[in-house]
């Protein structure tokens, strides 16, 4: 028998799995808050921790669309990642550099954003 | 050139949102590679994935560096999001997908105003 620590984790990756599914959102969306609420991270944790499960949930999907449809732009896609990783070096470290609970709060401000997106859609 | 740029700088923002909190980005990266950069829905989803393992890599490496990764729990959340898959494909053939836009803006809603209640809760650390 699992502990519940272990269903509590299987729980979120398949709500992620699942969001994202119907979504094309839902990684991080789920995983960061779940960890904070169910699991008692803090929000550094929780963030590094939910960057490292997209690198799976990612290559588990960009393996399934590029292997089987051939639909990735591998060139076009390293291209566009330069600044992106630009972006995220530069992004965790204000995130050191801020309070936790800021983060929390960045947090929300997205998920109500994701939230008009769904509803206006 | 003009729409260059702008993917350029919709991709920074895309990377400074996965650093600041810790989402992938794709929100951002799947227009900048559609409506700027000229590829097909289709094909800005999936390469959008690509984008977001580098960005996710990256990320993930420098949030080690500085103390705040659970590699375990990682990767036990990653291995199982294909069960989710499964489950939202089954989901999606029973329920209209405006019920499920619905339902999941209702709870994306409800998990920011519990964020925004603890943190306000909550001294500042």
């Amino acid at each position: 028998m699992p502990s519940s620590r272990t269903l509590k984790l299987a729980a979120i990756g398949s709500a992620a799995g699942l969001f994202s599914g119907l979504f094309g959102v839902g990684g991080g969306t789920v995983i960061v808050p779940l960890l904070i609420f169910w699991l008692g991270y803090g929000e550094r944790l929780a963030t590094g921790t939910s960057l490292a499960a997209i690198v799976l949930i990612g290559l588990l999907g960009a393996i399934a669309q590029g292997g089987i449809y051939g639909n990735v732009h591998v060139g076009t896609g390293l291209l566009l990642s330069i600044p992106a990783v630009g972006g995220v070096v530069i992004g965790t470290a204000v995130q050191q550099r801020i309070p936790q609970r800021a983060v929390s709060l960045l947090f929300a401000a997205l998920l109500i954003a994701v939230a008009v997106e769904l509803i206006v859609r | 050139m003009m729409n260059e740029l702008l993917a350029v700088l919709i991709a920074i923002a895309g990377g400074l949102a996965g650093g600041l909190v810790g989402v992938g980005g794709g929100v951002l990266f799947v227009p900048a590679l559609t409506v700027f950069l000229g590829l097909s829905q289709v094909e800005g989803e999936s390469t959008s994935l690509l984008v977001i393992v580098v960005v996710a890599v990256v990320g993930a490496a420098r949030q080690n560096a500085y103390g705040n990764l659970n590699l375990r729990d990682a990767a036990l959340i990653g291995v199982l999001s294909p069960l989710g898959v499964l489950a939202g494909v089954a989901a999606a053939n029973e329920i209209p997908q405006r019920a499920l836009e619905l339902s999941f803006a209702g709870l994306v809603l409800l998990i920011a105003y519990e964020l925004i209640r603890r943190a306000l809760s909550r001294t500042p650390d």
